[in-house]
């Protein structure tokens, strides 16, 4: 299993050829409170750097950007009742959505855990 | 993952560097995530919005407030009939009303009755004390310098900074410190009073923006941070930032100039019918008079309204309301309530749909959302009468 991060905070966590997505510890702190988290269909195709789904919190919502293009495979149910998750697992149970890749080549273009760590502290 | 900019976003002074407020250091020593609003540095968070809404609710918060604009109106004799008809002149209040301490809300409108701002006016023993918003305020005191007579005095009192300590154990935290004339417990809602808190020249009134008991406390700015100390140094009283102001005002239902208020909404359709007194409605001299008189005896198109929603999904300033299928209004202020653990709306729809349960939709990135026509405040007021 191999962790990536996008330049947007989300990450992506590919076992063969399905990857879970979420957003990272560091976008969850800046947005704050997460009250409704806005998922895709099952099933839907998405494109990379498609908004995919919505993150909203108390103060604004977030567009959510799906790091690889595929097929939405399943979606993260228990945000439907506790959005909280995304806050206080972001990188573990508060996982949003899984999909098919279709092109695994996508994922050479985003960072592995250090290169976002000191991207993030760029910023 | 990119933020649609939903509140704050107040900036007139985009072009300008942002200012900072006597309580800058610390705010950013608190932990205070700073940002821009109004043209200056300000703390919209510090531990979170969620938990700073509900320590307000149960506790007391500290906001700094001192963005906002501070006018003394004035003249050389103090308070005369002239210097009362010439602030009448300005504004649709009915001064011999107002007594000495008291504070009340009023409306600077254009020539059209369309709102310019919305703003607070108090007697005081020698002229009459505003606050007005800090994104507006440089054109406010523009708008009042033509409107007045050249006699009368207008002072920005930009030296001063201005705190807001809200919530039902704020009279509690600031009883210990406030001393004066007479008891802190003196002031009911909307009443003030002169003190020193900490030694330092306070002016306290019992109002603020949360629909908590609280109060205003207008201070130099040079010791507003010795006083900050003081008030978040009592057990009560945390530091609270500007996301959950606007979270508190909304779940209170009072509007938020620049997003429920604006120039294209009137007293009438923005309900704030009280912000004109009777004798004004009657007998006008104030801009705009005309269309707010017109608008008390006609009514008007739309209203403003509070919204709640089933699930969990906000609706967010600008989203357009439905019924069945035809356009019926607009959200100017959205989100989820902390309180109330669902999402709520201010927004203006058809006067033919203002009846509390009504059901109407609310269309949010391509989907519906399913909304009911809400008394205001959502959360009710807790003054102290």
């Amino acid at each position: 299993m191999t962790r990536y991060f996008s330049e947007d905070h989300e990450w992506i966590e590919v076992e063969g050829d399905l990857g879970t997505v979420g957003i990272t510890d560091y976008a969850q702190g800046q947005l704050g409170d997460i009250t409704f988290v806005e998922l895709p269909a099952e099933g839907s195709t998405v494109g990379k750097g498609d908004s995919v789904s919505v993150v909203d919190s108390v103060k604004a919502a977030s567009d959510v950007y799906t790091p690889v293009s595929g097929t939405v495979a399943e979606v993260n149910g228990a945000l439907a009742d506790e959005p909280e998750l995304v806050n206080t697992q972001a990188e573990t149970g508060g996982w949003l959505f899984r999909v098919t890749l279709s092109d695994a080549a996508e994922l050479g273009a985003l960072m592995d855990e250090a290169a976002y760590k000191s991207f993030v502290e760029s910023l | 993952m990119s933020e649609y900019p939903v509140t704050p976003d107040e900036d007139e002074a985009e072009d300008l560097a942002p200012l900072t407020l006597p309580l800058d250091a610390w705010h950013r020593e608190q932990g205070g995530r700073m940002v821009e609003f109004a043209g200056y540095m300000m703390p919209v968070q510090y531990e979170g919005i969620m938990a700073e809404h509900l320590w307000t609710r149960e506790n007391a918060g500290l906001f700094d407030v001192s963005h906002m604009g501070q006018v003394y109106i004035s003249s050389e004799d103090g308070i005369t009939a002239d210097l009362e008809a010439a602030i009448e002149t300005a504004l649709p209040i009915d001064l011999s009303t107002l007594k000495l301490g008291a504070v009340r809300y009023s409306l600077l409108l254009d020539e059209e009755g369309g709102i310019l701002d919305d703003l607070m006016v108090t007697r005081w023993k020698t002229g009459f004390y505003l606050v007005v918003n800090g994104a507006t305020k440089w054109d406010d005191i523009g708008t009042l310098r033509e409107l007045l007579a050249d006699e009368v005095t207008l002072n920005h009192l930009d030296e001063s900074a201005l705190l807001a300590l809200q919530g039902p154990k704020a009279f509690a935290a600031l009883e210990r410190h406030a001393k004066g004339e007479y008891p802190l417990s003196a002031l009911t809602f909307m009443k003030g009073g002169q003190f020193t808190l900490g030694g330092v020249d306070a002016w306290i009134s019992r109002s603020g923006y949360t629909g908590e008991d609280g109060f205003e406390i207008s201070i130099p700015g040079e010791a507003a941070e010795d006083i900050a100390r003081l008030l978040c140094g009592e057990p009560e009283v945390k530091p609270i930032g500007l996301g959950a102001r606007d979270s508190l005002r909304l779940e209170a239902g009072l509007p938020l100039y620049g997003h429920d208020l604006s120039p294209e909404t009137s007293a009438v359709d923005a309900d704030l019918k009280f912000a004109v007194n009777k004798r004004r409605r009657s007998e006008g001299g104030f801009p705009g008079a005309e269309r707010v008189i017109a608008d008390f005896t006609d009514g008007t198109a739309r209203r403003r309204i509070g919204l709640t929603l089933e699930g969990r999904m906000a609706a967010r300033e600008g989203a357009k309301i439905f019924n069945e299928n035809q356009e019926v209004g607009i959200v100017t202020s959205g989100g989820f309530s902390p309180s109330l653990q669902h999402p709520i709306a201010m927004a203006y729809v058809d006067a033919a749909l203002v009846a509390e349960g009504t059901a109407l939709t609310i269309e949010m990135r391509g989907k519906r959302l399913d909304a009911k026509v809400a008394a205001m405040p959502f959360v009710p007021h807790r003054y102290h009468r």
